[in-house]
């Protein structure tokens, strides 16, 4: 038998040992070490084992001896919350981490436009509804303890006259309050991490994980005789039978995963402890592989206990109390061990979140309003804070005692935890509808709030006291008022129904329904709205966690917000002002209580007065919620929309560029391609008349008997070469000339009658075959201004080609002149058979001649098309006339005398 | 501006199948562990005769075959995990378009 001392003192050691280890991760913290450690995703899911409390360790056993499966939907609501973590965990981490959320009642507030109201309404609701649930484990601790000191008598008579319960429970709230002081109120920034509560809840999250996993093992196979024989011995009990209520199974489900999601203390561990969602993607199987074994072994322990302990045992404490019966002391002081660890670390996690809601939320913005002239100091402040965070664990504790000890330390443990979850999943419809919809409003969440917790304080809470302790029994049977559609536990008329069931289905529906429709009837506030915007987008557009310590902020920071928030000008000029008035000079002011509350005024006029205190109290006091964030709340939207359309302008740019650079590429590709060609076709034309000029000049030099008749031949052939060369340089100078533009023109007035004359004559001199020219002396008496020896080089060329190349039995030249608004048009028409279509787009390019015809050097047109460039007009191929026709087109400056 | 594929390689097609996965778990769940409503409950029936009334689901039964659904459950969520923890993590999950 273990005397009560050794347990004490065992237990003693065991809390010692706790404090070690907190101690050395707070230490290896601070150095920097262990991160790796303290920031697994095994740490974080141990820590979420919070989950399960006294109640589960004791109490599910004893829920399981008297309702046999029920007791499970506890645990199967959370394992769905865990496995769906894509939709409702993943947001809210991203939000507590780009929010810097510090607590649920920050998360509502912050979302609803960091409404202090609803914080102030949140944090008293949360007080109520886990105050319970605190008595709940020192009650369990108590019992425990209790059962060790007289573990013969039967419970109904244990404890009191053995130990002081009331003694007892204040050493255990005590302690509790010593361990949570110290290691929870060591730095004041809330998303600094407390790594050695964190480590410490890690640590008795897997000896309470053993210690039923123990007890179960030796329950199977030590007492019953085998996994077989156990279910056997089970489906023979009591409860061998299915017989939960569907009403209460559904229910139940969905109240314990809204649990999950709403308990101050769990909101704590998941949220503002996660420092990677990593985590929660490893959470997400291990924890219900955690909450998988905590109830696997809860119906075998609940069935032997109910076969061998005698009449009358509580069921609540079958754990503890079945080793012990056996004469297993190890094992029962393990059990003790596992019992008082999921106690003490849900006591402690519970108050610290409770403790941070109200000292941010109650306290501290009490003393602010109390102290207005004294609050700029900010160190002053930062111990203000962590003094009423102190404070408020020993006021949250001490109302736990207190409740336990008003209660007596009655009821099952599992009634006081259904009530309390009860209670805070009245957050659920403000929490997720802020989350998730936009249009949810403060008024709405406020209503909501009030509505579904008014409800379940009258339908669960007060009934639970029993009659006529809270509610007279007057109440509890006609009704409020005697209004019998007011009864606590029959609403609206609609009796029969579970007291559990009738109280959530009522709470949770009413509390949606009237925040859903006050929302949509209700306009919110433009910061609510922005702030809903950045909640409900946070995958869109957040930024990884911004740093803002609790650092003390100065006028630098007063002066870079209220830039950003009254637009530069007007912000440096009233900190000139405020500067000027303090004898500062050119230097910033001295963030004195006037001079901020005067800047508090100047911001409210933006962005109103609520905000205004907030963020001035930010950076004076260093509370929660980040200068930074607030800061990013006004320009975020607006940097992201200048960036966006910076991206857009510069892609335009890009496209534009590269279209550039593409064409200018092929330009070159073209120009190197006509350069290789032009070299290749001149070499061709220098070699044919220098070859047959050197072959003659051979035959000349070598050959001695030649008559003169030959010689004179071969020298009239190398005479006529050497010209037609000579004409070919003169055609590439010509041309090389023109296309560089150094020519200059010769501008004379002349007649077009003359200067054809001139070409047709020139160009007829000497030829074998004339050509019939066709003309319209009076079409073409026209005064022309141009550079008329040029011209008329371009008229010879076309007189000659069609004198070359008219392939008709008696060529004919049409020449026919027009006058049109654009100028003039001469067109040169001839009856050959005109060229080919493929030819038509080569004839103006140099060397282009149609195969295997005349003996031009191919230059001719090429040079015409250069000409009429430089004078300003053009000469183009008409495809569409019978023959071979050319047209050339003067600009109407050309009609024209000179000045 | 980069334009998005319309069909994805097999990888990326695979991962993001996977997230549906992911997403579509917790809805078997809830559905698995409500099938308990439907069994017959002793008490709704308190009329019947012993012949003509169902006969109750057995403890064990009911042990198994919640236990089964869970171990089931996390199962699955640790295979979703392995295929998946690099593409949940951070915020890429919904955006990742299978290039690498």
């Amino acid at each position: 038998m273990v005397s009560l001392n050794q347990l004490v003192a065992v237990c003693l050691m065991y809390v010692a040992g706790l404090f070690i280890v907190a101690f050395a991760a707070e230490r290896a913290a601070l150095r920097g070490q262990g991160g790796w450690l303290l920031r697994s995703p095994l740490i974080y899911t141990l820590s979420l084992s919070i989950y399960c409390t006294a109640w589960t360790f004791y109490g599910a056993v004893g829920y399981a001896a008297r309702s046999g499966l029920e007791y499970v939907t506890i645990y199967l609501g959370p394992s769905l919350v865990m496995i769906g973590w894509w939709w409702g965990l993943r947001r809210l981490v991203r939000i507590g981490r780009s929010h810097r959320v510090t607590s649920i009642a920050d998360l509502i507030s912050s979302r609803y436009g960091k409404s202090n109201t609803l914080a102030i309404v949140v944090t008293i609701m949360a007080v109520i509804g886990v105050t319970p649930y605190i008595a709940l484990q020192l009650q369990s601790v108590i019992l425990s303890l209790s059962i060790f000191a007289a573990p013969d008598v039967p419970l109904a008579e244990a404890g009191g006259d053995v130990i002081n319960r009331g003694q007892a429970a204040l050493w255990v709230a005590a302690g509790l309050t010593l361990f949570t002081v110290l290691f929870g109120t060591r730095n004041l920034n809330v998303n600094e991490r407390h790594h050695g509560v964190v480590i410490a809840i890690a640590v008795e999250a897997v000896v309470k994980l053993l210690a039923l996993v123990a007890v179960g093992v030796y329950v199977i196979w030590g007492l019953a005789g085998g996994l077989g024989e156990t279910l056997a011995r089970i489906d023979a009990s009591d409860i061998g039978q299915w017989e939960v209520q569907g009403s209460r199974w559904a229910a139940l489900t969905v109240l314990s995963g809204a649990a999950l999601l709403c308990l101050p203390r769990m909101f704590q561990v998941m949220v503002v402890e996660n420092d990677d969602e990593r985590q929660l993607q490893i959470a997400s199987w291990a924890f219900p592989l955690y909450l998988m074994l905590m109830s696997l072994f809860v119906v075998p322990i609940a069935v032997v206990g109910l076969d061998l302990m005698p009449e009358g045992s509580n069921p609540d404490l079958f754990v503890l109390s079945l080793p012990l019966s056996q004469g297993q002391n190890g094992l029962a002081m393990l059990s003790f061990l596992g019992g008082f660890s999921s106690a003490t670390s849900m006591v402690i996690v519970a108050t610290l979140a409770l403790s941070t809601m109200v000292s941010n939320h109650i306290v501290m913005p009490i003393w602010l309003a109390l102290r207005r002239d004294g609050a700029t100091q900010s160190g002053d402040v930062r111990n203000i804070v962590i003094l009423a965070r102190r404070l408020s664990i020993f006021c949250v504790v001490g109302l736990g005692y207190l409740y336990y000890r008003a209660s007596g330390g009655s009821g099952a443990l599992a009634a006081i935890g259904t009530i309390s979850f009860g209670g805070v999943a009245q957050f659920l419809p403000a929490m997720l509808g802020g989350v998730l919809w936009r249009g949810a409003t403060r008024a709405g969440a406020l209503c909501g709030l009030g509505t579904g917790f008014a409800l379940w304080v009258f339908t669960m809470l007060l009934p639970s006291f029993g009659a006529d302790v809270a509610l007279s029994s007057a109440t509890l049977e006609r009704g409020l008022w005697g209004l019998a559609w007011l009864r606590p536990e029959a609403l609206f008329g609609i009796a029969g129904i579970d007291p559990t069931v009738h109280a959530v289905v009522w709470s949770l529906a009413l509390n949606t329904l009237v925040f859903v429709v006050v929302s949509l009837f209700s306009f919110p506030a433009p910061l609510e709205r922005l702030q809903g915007a950045q909640f409900v987008n946070v995958f869109d557009h957040s930024g990884p966690a911004r740093g803002w310590t609790a650092s003390v902020a100065g006028s630098e920071d007063l002066m870079i917000m209220a830039q950003r928030i009254l637009g530069a000008r007007e912000a440096q000029a009233f900190f000139a002002r405020e500067a000027e008035r303090q004898g500062q000079g050119q230097r910033l002011p001295e963030p004195t209580p006037r001079f901020v509350q005067a800047l508090e005024r100047e911001l409210a006029a933006s962005v109103g007065a609520a905000t205004a205190h907030a963020m001035v109290a930010q950076i004076v006091g260093g509370a929660s919620v980040s200068v930074q964030d607030l800061l990013a709340v006004a320009d975020e939207s607006a940097q992201m929309l200048e960036y966006s359309s910076q991206l857009e302008t510069k892609s335009r740019e890009l496209t534009e560029t590269a279209a550039q650079l593409r064409a200018a590429n092929e330009k070159l590709t073209q120009l190197s391609l006509q350069k290789d060609s032009f070299l290749s076709q001149i070499s061709h034309e220098l070699r044919t008349p220098m070859t047959s000029i050197r072959s003659f000049s051979e035959i000349l030099r070598d050959a001695p008997g030649l008559s003169d008749a030959d010689k004179n031949r071969y020298a009239t052939i190398i005479h006529s070469e050497t010209i037609r060369l000579t004409r070919l340089l003169d055609d590439l100078l010509d041309l090389s000339v023109l296309e560089h533009g150094q020519v200059t023109l010769n501008q004379r007035e002349g007649n077009l009658r003359d200067l054809l004359d001139l070409a047709v004559t020139t160009a007829q001199a000497g030829a074998a075959r004339p050509l019939d020219v066709l003309r319209d002396p009076e079409a073409e008496d026209i005064t022309l201004t141009s550079d008329i020896d040029r011209l008329v080089q371009v008229f010879i060329n076309l007189v000659t080609n069609a004198r070359k190349y008219c392939a008709a039995e008696t060529p004919q030249l049409v020449i026919s002149p027009q006058v049109t608004a654009r100028g003039l048009v001469i067109d040169f028409v001839d009856n050959g058979h005109g060229i080919d279509a493929g030819s038509e787009a080569l004839i103006f390019e140099k060397f282009s001649r149609i195969t295997g015809e005349g003996d031009g050097a191919g230059l001719g047109l090429a040079i015409c098309r250069e000409i009429m460039h430089r004078l300003g007009g053009e000469i183009s191929f008409l495809s569409d006339v019978p023959g071979t026709a050319f047209r050339v087109q003067l600009p109407a400056a050309a009609l024209s005398s000179p000045e | 501006m980069a334009r998005t594929p319309i069909f994805l390689e097999k990888r990326g097609y695979r991962r993001r199948r996977m997230m549906d996965a992911v997403r579509l778990l917790p809805f078997l769940g809830l559905m698995l562990w409500m099938v308990p409503l439907l069994w017959p409950v002793p008490e709704i029936l308190p009329d019947a005769t012993p012949e003509t009334t169902e006969p109750a689901i057995a403890m064990s039964v009911a042990l198994r075959y919640l236990f089964g659904v869970w171990a089931l459950l996390i199962l699955a969520t640790w295979a979703l995990w392995r295929r998946t923890r690099d593409v949940a993590s951070g915020d890429g999950a919904d955006n990742t378009d299978g290039q690498h």
